[in-house]
């Protein structure tokens, strides 16, 4: 009884825009919202550009019409704006309730709170509302209070494909008949402990990132929360609301090589692309445009690189990736590159790789390096390829 | 949809490392919380791999190795875990560097703090490019993984799964989760927790591996008939009407339930709830419990599961785990096991005997 999934709602939070309008107006007119941190006290300020949001804690208590003396990290905000958004934009606040579930991704939780405060933690009793906030089902369950929703309610850690694997797990979920709509997505806030990370790992470049190009030199991180309504198609049809796509493809594959390094030859980037489209059941000519990882990463690049090209051959589809806009969401990047790809098709746009100048070598293709505008776009593809290995593909498909 | 449970592997704060024994003796502490007995981790991990691995990620490895043996399954067609906190003990490396005001150069203690480090370690060491993925869910956390799996076998996108639940508990989290009223403020005896009548848990930890898979082998353990969890919004479950229908949505009644696995934790704020169902609907069934065994963590439903799989198994219910003295039947076909976390969180698995 495998039944077809449709996204109904959209709802973003990033340092592209406070929600889908903004987004899209940025996205229209090729503006990064790459820059210098204001709101995160990270002693690498100064030496990285950010994609940061672009609102204080308060701001964003005020944006989710919460009181100030409630235990918020500020995770669990940008989730609850952006699940919003996006409840209401699918007019789910309109209709009568059916099956409904809360799937969230996040890896760094509460840690924006737990990194302040937790030389309190250890010592004394000043900050105690906000120890149980530090995990990653806390901005899930806020966000379940908000919506009501109680039918199913989990929370995904996958690394950078974390949104990704929370669109698959919902749509697998209504494809099977255990729900009939899903609020699946992801949220993410900076925190120095992850800038700190990636800052050993050696992996953040100086200038904004520069996705395929020869001279990237890493990533550029961001922030922020995505999230999409998908509804059995069937579902979908109450109250005369407007479909933006289908979820038809979706693909789980492990590198199973390194903890944070893909293969040479991007296997697990290719494994994952050819079960999705398997599932799509299209032919992968059909696909017009991928929206990439595309880190800026020395290795990530070659690797996704050469595995579109394998799956591919000769017959590439149009290629980018909007880190550069939106700096690398990590576990909201899934759902958030989800709905910058769907916009190719309700908007028939093909959006920038911004920063690439010359492509790098061991690719034969080129990425886009302009917005295409008035393009026939009917199938997309988006990647999210996380460390440990865990690569998830996606693909859209127009109504 | 039925999994069929054909190996286990259990690290515990009891000794379960060995899948042809179950629980000859029960290990007493008078503990702040209970800790894992780890078997020597060089048998089952390359010692150069292993030099860097942090405690959890060898408990992990270790104990989906013993699950997989177990089964005589070399490649599974699915990695799904469940852990809380994923490694505390590497995210409280980096935590106390930064209030030091240190830069972190090691980046070993933040690639293994992210949670899916114990399934994608899992799938490296096995060379598996087959689904992979990773639930952070409080006391769902291990359940998400196993309706993950489940629901594999009913789409047919695979016919085994390793399916593990991995949580630890360290020093530092213990004293900064006292605070927040989790655990007992003093040592207390495992063996007699369910007589402490003052607020808070036992702490503990675990790593339980499951290999399912849709059919029965002969290793088989037992059926793992459904799962579900329940996440209580308006904070005014009735618990007796929920496990009720539980039951009958699978075509049972209580009577046909041979006994039922409580998450007792001997905390006088939360332990009602199981009161409820054990001097409700649930009066005339045996009732066992657990967590005196392996403390209270957010996967202990691992344990719970790999208890009941053995009590199946063996026809066998060890001496230290009986609630009440209900006889019971004579063959115990099938056992309910009921977890719930602050009254918000709560989960039910069903297990079935094998058929012989």
């Amino acid at each position: 009884m495998t039944r077809r999934v449709v996204i109904t709602g959209i709802g973003i939070l990033s340092s592209i825009g406070r929600n889908l309008p903004e987004t899209i107006n940025s996205v229209l007119t090729s503006r990064s919202g790459i820059g210098r941190l204001k709101h995160l006290n990270s002693f690498h300020r100064d030496e990285f550009p950010f994609a940061e949001v672009q609102l204080s804690n308060e701001q964003l208590l005020d944006l989710a019409h919460q009181t100030p003396s409630s235990g918020y990290s500020r995770n669990a905000l940008l989730g609850m704006i952006a699940a919003r958004e996006a409840f209401v934009h699918a007019g789910l606040d309109k209709i009568p309730r059916l099956r409904t579930g809360l799937i969230s991704a996040t890896t760094v939780g509460g840690m924006d709170r737990c990194e302040l405060f937790y030389g309190d933690f250890l010592s004394n009793n000043t900050r105690n509302e906000y120890i149980d906030v530090y995990d990653c089902a806390d901005s899930t369950e806020m966000i379940a209070d908000l919506l009501q929703i109680d039918d199913y309610i989990t929370t995904i850690s996958t690394a950078c494909s974390s949104a990704a694997n929370a669109l698959l797990l919902g749509t697998r979920m209504i494809r099977n008949g255990k729900l009939d709509r899903v609020i699946a997505g992801g949220t993410e806030a900076l925190t120095s402990f992850h800038v700190n990370g990636f800052n050993a790992l050696k992996i953040l470049d100086k200038v904004p990132c520069r996705p395929f190009d020869t001279n990237r030199n890493g990533i550029t991180l961001g922030e922020g929360a995505a999230y999409l309504v998908l509804e059995s198609a069937e579902a979908a049809q109450a109250g005369g609301r407007e479909i933006f796509a289908e979820l038809a493809g979706f693909g789980n594959a492990c590198e199973a090589y390194h903890q944070t390094a893909s293969t040479p030859d991007g296997l697990g980037a290719f494994l994952a692309m050819e079960r999705a489209v398997k599932i799509s059941g299209l032919d992968p000519s059909a696909i017009d445009y991928i929206n990439a990882h595309g880190t800026g990463t020395d290795n990530n690049d070659v690797a996704e690189g050469l595995a579109i090209e394998r799956l591919f051959g000769d017959n590439i589809p149009k290629v980018s990736s909007t880190k550069p806009f939106t700096g690398h969401m990590t576990s909201a990047a899934g759902s958030a590159e989800a709905i910058l790809s769907i916009l190719c098709l309700t908007h028939r746009i093909i959006p920038p790789n911004l920063n690439l100048k010359t492509t790098m070598p061991e690719i034969r293709f080129t990425p886009v390096t302009e917005l295409i505008k008035n393009i026939d776009v009917n199938t997309v593809m988006s990647n999210s390829f996380g460390f440990g290995g865990n690569n998830t593909s996606l693909i859209f498909k127009r109504i | 949809m039925t999994a069929y449970i054909n190996g286990t592997g259990l690290i515990s704060p009891q000794n379960t490392t060995n899948p042809d024994q179950f629980l000859p003796e029960l290990a007493e502490y008078t503990a702040d919380f209970l800790q894992a007995i780890h078997p020597n981790f060089k048998e089952y991990i390359n010692p150069i791999a292993a030099r860097r691995m942090s405690r959890l990620i060898k408990m992990g490895i270790t104990s989906a190795k013993i699950a997989l043996t177990d089964a005589g399954c070399d490649m599974p067609e699915a990695i799904i875990t469940g852990t809380g906190l994923g490694s505390v003990e590497d995210t409280e490396k980096i935590l106390s560097g930064m209030i030091s005001g240190e830069q972190l150069m090691n980046p070993t203690p933040f690639i293994q703090s992210t949670y899916n480090t114990i399934s994608s370690q899992i799938a490296i060491t096995l060379k598996c490019h087959n689904y992979n993925s990773t639930y952070v869910h409080r006391s769902f956390s291990f359940e998400s993984a196993l309706q993950d799996a489940l629901m594999q076998f009913l789409e047919g996108s695979a016919d085994t799964a390793l399916v593990g639940g991995i949580d630890e508990m360290t020093e530092n989290h213990l004293q900064i989760t006292r605070r927040a009223g989790h655990w007992k403020m003093v040592p207390v005896n495992n063996l007699r927790l369910r007589t402490y009548i003052t607020p808070g848990a036992l702490a503990g930890e675990g790593a339980a591996f499951f290999l399912l898979g849709n059919h029965q082998t002969a290793s088989t353990y037992a059926a793992l008939t459904d799962v579900k969890t329940l996440y209580d919004l308006k904070r005014n479950l009735c618990i007796e009407e929920v496990v009720t229908g539980f039951i009958s949505d699978n075509n049972l009644d209580i009577s046909q339930i041979d006994a039922i696995i409580l998450g007792y934790n001997g905390d006088v704020n939360y332990d009602s709830v199981y009161d409820k169902l054990g001097s409700g609907p649930f009066r005339e069934t045996p009732q066992l419990w657990y967590k005196h065994l392996c403390g209270d963590y957010y996967t202990s439903t691992g344990f719970a599961l790999w208890l009941a799989a053995n009590i199946l198994k063996h026809q066998l219910i060890p001496a230290g785990i009986k609630i009440n003295n209900h006889p019971g039947s004579n063959e115990i076909r099938r056992i309910l096991i009921y977890n719930q976390y602050r009254n918000i969180n709560h989960s039910l698995l069903l297990l079935t005997r094998k058929q012989s």
